[in-house]
Parts: C-alpha cells; sequence; structure tokens
C-alpha cells in the first residue's frame, strides 16, 4: 500500500520539481543573460551591480516584484483576474511533462508526445485572452486580442511543421524522433537538413508564437504600453513573465529536440568522446536557440500587425503544406536515408 | 491502492468535474464564466477519454475545441454587449417551451439507449490492443487505408466551408474614407514612395572673399 503510494504519487512529483525548479532557475538567468545579451549589443553594460559582474539582478528582480502589492483595478472581474496568470503558467509548465532530455531521461515517454505539446501550448491563449478582459481596460483588451489571433495564426504554421517531422520520423513519441535522427554522420542526420524550409518556419513561429520581438505587437510597448499584462503587478506580473521565459525555453528545447537531434552529438560516432551523445548537447542546443530570441529582439524592428498576419497565413502555411508532400516523397520514395535511425 | 481503484477514483472526479461544468455552462449569469465553463467540460471529457485509452481523441478534442474553437467563440462572447437583466425577462414565458423541448429530447435519447441495449453487442477487445500498437498509431491506420475514401471527403466538405467562410467575410466597404485596405499597403513598392537620388558630392563654389572695405570718410 504504501509503496505503491510511493511509486504512483511521491515519486512523479519529485521528479516533476526536479524538472520545474531548474526550468524556473533557468528563466532567472536566462533574463539576466537577455538584459546582458542586449546592453552588450545596445553598446551598454547591463546589469552589473547585484552580485559578482550582476549575476543576483534576476534574484532581486524576482524579491522585487514578490514583495509588491497585487493592484486589483475597481472595475476588473476579480475572480479572473487572478485566474488568468496561472492559466497561463500551468500549460507553460505542464507541456514539460514530455521533453525528452536524453535517452532515459524523460517525465513522460508518451506515445502521443507531439499531440500534447500542442494541446498545452494552444491552452495557453486563455490565460492571455482572461488577462485581457478580465482586467477591463482598453490597452490589455487590444493587447489580447492581438496576441491571441496571433497564436492561433502561427499554431497552424508550427502544426504543419511538426507533420513534416512525424512522416519523415513516423512517430509522436519525442523519444523516438530523435532516435529516428541518430546516425553515423552526426550534423548531417538529422532532420534539419531535409526540413530546412520547415525548420526556419518552426522556429519563426515559435517567437511568434511566444510574442516575442520582432512579433510582439501583443506587448508594443509604443502602442498599447504592455498590452494584455498592462494592469498587473508584483507576483501576478511575475508569473506572466515566468510563463512566457518558460514558453521561450520550451520552444528552445523543441526545436533542438526536433530539427537538431536533441541530446546526440553532432560529430560522427566515430570521434571518440565528443561523438557521443549525452544531456549536455541538448543543453547547448537550447542555449543557442534560445540565445538566437535575444538576438532578434535587439537587431529586428517591430513587424505591423496585418504584416504578421500575412506573413504567417501567406508565407509560412503555404511553404509548410508544399514542404510536407515534399517530406511525404522523400519518405515514400526512400530519397532520404534519415529518419530510419541506425 | 492498486492502479485499478486510482482509475476509478479518477473517472468519478473527472466526470463530476464535467457535470458540475456542464450545468454552470447553463446556470451562470455572466457569459464569459458560462463559456469557461463549458471550456471546463470540454477539458473534463478529454481527461475521461484518456482514462478510455483514447488518448488521440482526447488531445484532438483539447487542440481543435478548447484551443481554437472556444478561443473564438469566448472572443465573440467578450464583444457581446448584453443586457442581463433584459436576457432574464422571458424565463417564465419562455419556460414551457424549454420544459417540452427539454422531455422531447429525454425521450428520444432513453429510446435510443434503449434500443441500442436490446441490440447490446458485447463490444469486442481494443482493436489497438489486439493490433499491439499504440491508440494513435491504429487510428492513423485505420483512417488512411481502410477509410480513406470518407476521410477524404470530409476534408474536402472542410475545405468547402472555409472558403465559404473567407468569400462570405471577404468583402470591402465602399463609403469608407478613412480606411486604408490592407491588401494595397502590402502592394506599394517603395519606389513609387520614396525616390533615392543619387548626388555626387559637389563642394560649394566658395565665396570669394570679400576684401573688407576700407571705411572711407
Amino acid at each position: 500500500m504504501v509503496d505503491q503510494l510511493i511509486n504512483h504519487l511521491v515519486w512523479p512529483i519529485v521528479y516533476i520539481l526536479c524538472i520545474t525548479i531548474p526550468l524556473i532557475l533557468a528563466v532567472a538567468m536566462f533574463v539576466y543573460w537577455e538584459r546582458k545579451v542586449i546592453g552588450w549589443m545596445h553598446v551598454r553594460m547591463g546589469p552589473n551591480k547585484i552580485g559578482p559582474l550582476g549575476l543576483l539582478q534576476a534574484f532581486a528582480d524576482v524579491v522585487k516584484l514578490l514583495i509588491k502589492e497585487v493592484i486589483l483595478p475597481t472595475t476588473a472581474n476579480r475572480f479572473l483576474y487572478y485566474l488568468a496568470p496561472m492559466l497561463t503558467l500551468v500549460p507553460a509548465l505542464a507541456a514539460w511533462a514530455v521533453i525528452p532530455f536524453s535517452g532515459k531521461m524523460v517525465l513522460s515517454n508518451a506515445n502521443a508526445g507531439v499531440l500534447y505539446l500542442l494541446a498545452m501550448t494552444s491552452l495557453g491563449v486563455y490565460g492571455i485572452i482572461l488577462a485581457g478582459w478580465a482586467s477591463n481596460s482598453r490597452y490589455a483588451l487590444l493587447g489580447a486580442m492581438r496576441s491571441a489571433a496571433q497564436v492561433i495564426s502561427y499554431e497552424l504554421a508550427m502544426g504543419l511543421c511538426l507533420v513534416c517531422v512525424l512522416v519523415l520520423a513516423g512517430s509522436l513519441n519525442l523519444t523516438d524522433i530523435v532516435n529516428a535522427q541518430a546516425g553515423h554522420k552526426g550534423l548531417l542526420d538529422w532532420f534539419w537538413l531535409p526540413l530546412l524550409p520547415v525548420f526556419v518556419i518552426y522556429f519563426i513561429s515559435g517567437v511568434a508564437e511566444t510574442n516575442r520581438a520582432p512579433f510582439d505587437v501583443a506587448e508594443g510597448e509604443s502602442e498599447i504600453v504592455a498590452g494584455f499584462h498592462v494592469e498587473y503587478s508584483g507576483s501576478a506580473f511575475a508569473i506572466f513573465f515566468l510563463a512566457e521565459y518558460a514558453n521561450m525555453i520550451l520552444v528552445s528545447f523543441l526545436s533542438a529536440v526536433l530539427f537538431m537531434g536533441g541530446w546526440l552529438s553532432p560529430f560522427p560516432s566515430s570521434w571518440g568522446f565528443i561523438g557521443h551523445a549525452g544531456f549536455p548537447w541538448l543543453l547547448i542546443k537550447a542555449f543557442l536557440f534560445s540565445f538566437l530570441f535575444l538576438w532578434f529582439r535587439a537587431s529586428f524592428p517591430r513587424y505591423r500587425y496585418d504584416q504578421i498576419m500575412r506573413l504567417g497565413w501567406k508565407v509560412f502555411i503555404p511553404i509548410a503544406i508544399v514542404w510536407v508532400l515534399v517530406a511525404g516523397c522523400l519518405k515514400y520514395f526512400g530519397w532520404v536515408t534519415i529518419g530510419t535511425g541506425v | 491502492m492498486n492502479p485499478q481503484l486510482l482509475q476509478l477514483i479518477c473517472f468519478y472526479l473527472f466526470g463530476f468535474i464535467a457535470v458540475v461544468a456542464a450545468l454552470a455552462v447553463i446556470t451562470l449569469k455572466n457569459t464569459v464564466h458560462a463559456v469557461l465553463s463549458l471550456v471546463l467540460t470540454f477539458f473534463s471529457a478529454a481527461c475521461l477519454w484518456m482514462l478510455a485509452d483514447a488518448e488521440f481523441l482526447a488531445l484532438a478534442l483539447i487542440v481543435v475545441y478548447v484551443g481554437a474553437v472556444m478561443v473564438l467563440f469566448l472572443f465573440v462572447v467578450m464583444m457581446l454587449d448584453i443586457d442581463q437583466e433584459k436576457m432574464r425577462e422571458g424565463f417564465v414565458k419562455f419556460l414551457p417551451v424549454g420544459l417540452i423541448v427539454a422531455a422531447a429530447m429525454l425521450v428520444e435519447m432513453l429510446g435510443l439507449i434503449g434500443v441500442k441495449a436490446m441490440h447490446a453487442q458485447v463490444m469486442g477487445a481494443d482493436p489497438a490492443v489486439v493490433a499491439g500498437v499504440s491508440n494513435t498509431a491504429w487510428l492513423g491506420q485505420a483512417l488512411y487505408t481502410k477509410y480513406l475514401l470518407p476521410f477524404e471527403v470530409a476534408a474536402l466538405i472542410l475545405t468547402v466551408g472555409v472558403v465559404a467562410a473567407v468569400a462570405l467575410t471577404l468583402r470591402q466597404r465602399v463609403d469608407a474614407t478613412r480606411h486604408e485596405s490592407a491588401s494595397e499597403q502590402v502592394r506599394v513598392n517603395p519606389r513609387d514612395r520614396v525616390r533615392i537620388v543619387k548626388m555626387d558630392a559637389v563642394r560649394p563654389a566658395q565665396p570669394t572673399p570679400v576684401p573688407p572695405q576700407e571705411p572711407s570718410s
């Protein structure tokens, strides 16, 4: 009885904590890294006062946000106003359940892992809409509408990109998808090569889906102040922040898992130690992808709203549909050797 | 606590939430709350299907209904400007009609369940389990081989629906003066708007220094 209780309840909770606590720490350090990188690109210092090299800045920010008062606007809908941040955070964290960190390290090796991811990421939009509506503020509502339209539009392109990966890998299980990319040629065995356009579309859609620059009309500081979370303060705002960054890191990990071979080494397996597969490779790849988010933010001006919609519907979706056919042909006629595993 | 018991507890929990949420949909006064209750109902139903090992259906329900359809629904409801009091005015007047409809539906459902029960066939084993593959894989196999034609026809009908929806909403106001067409904006060629002229840098002619005039007296 006690044994089973431990097996069914205690260990899963321990595993979940093993993922979420490092994730939250990673978000804190990612915020610091973002400010630092953007500072360098602007020829500034970035945060450098708190702790050595400013490393404790993120923690100081967290403490500041937590001890601030959460202000409830008088005309807001009380229940939904407090519910919205949680509805944003929960799917952002829940999606991590199926991410495989290495061949054995995965919380839930679900057969329909990719579908589960799609389901979870599509739930995140509720927090945004409700935050915008419950705040009862014009800016917040405008931001929420923009954000929701954008997320729904780019989800389609993203889904079609996933279809290409599924066709080549022949599985919805993320561990199987990575294993299908294994081979002796290292880097050249991964899906990014036969699916290059789709890979690019996937990552750009990921940037748009997380409402990051240059697709950040939903927040658009210069137009609508901060979008859907303009009325939030203190810890409620911190939760939105946490969810946004957790989603960015999730997209980085997914790009690495789906297109860049996950935990596989980029070097041929004959190269000895550095040719071995392992968890650090996934971290390095995800770090490079998450760096792209910051690079984009510091480099590109913001897209106009209709340009975003046009890019999603009239450019990305048609290309992705065509590439689904191409991927089908690649698989059917056996034009590529990858996707068959070792 | 064996797995079966845990599953049973989960079943009743999800089922209870689904029923309560479904009741909330029709009793809550605030329309936005009602829509959210509907979302919760869908979500609980998806959890129930997941318990029944129908993982593909469960996730598809969340992706399609919760993630897309209900979001649009929520949008519409949020934009509505409803007078709550006015909506509740005709309650007594429409009550008999509502009761009749409800009774008719109850009789129909009971009849259907009764007929089904009479022709009760013992459900065979789960075909996915028999084939030794996951539910999703089995469903994919069945849809794309055995039921390919109906599947494609359904897809075609949906596509027609999409085209019709686009055609219905694709209209332009002719009377609008402060309206800019997005497609026109996109089609603009930058060269029509700004002309960049290349000019050689020319040193302006040096004005000849005017010699200071001697004050003449």
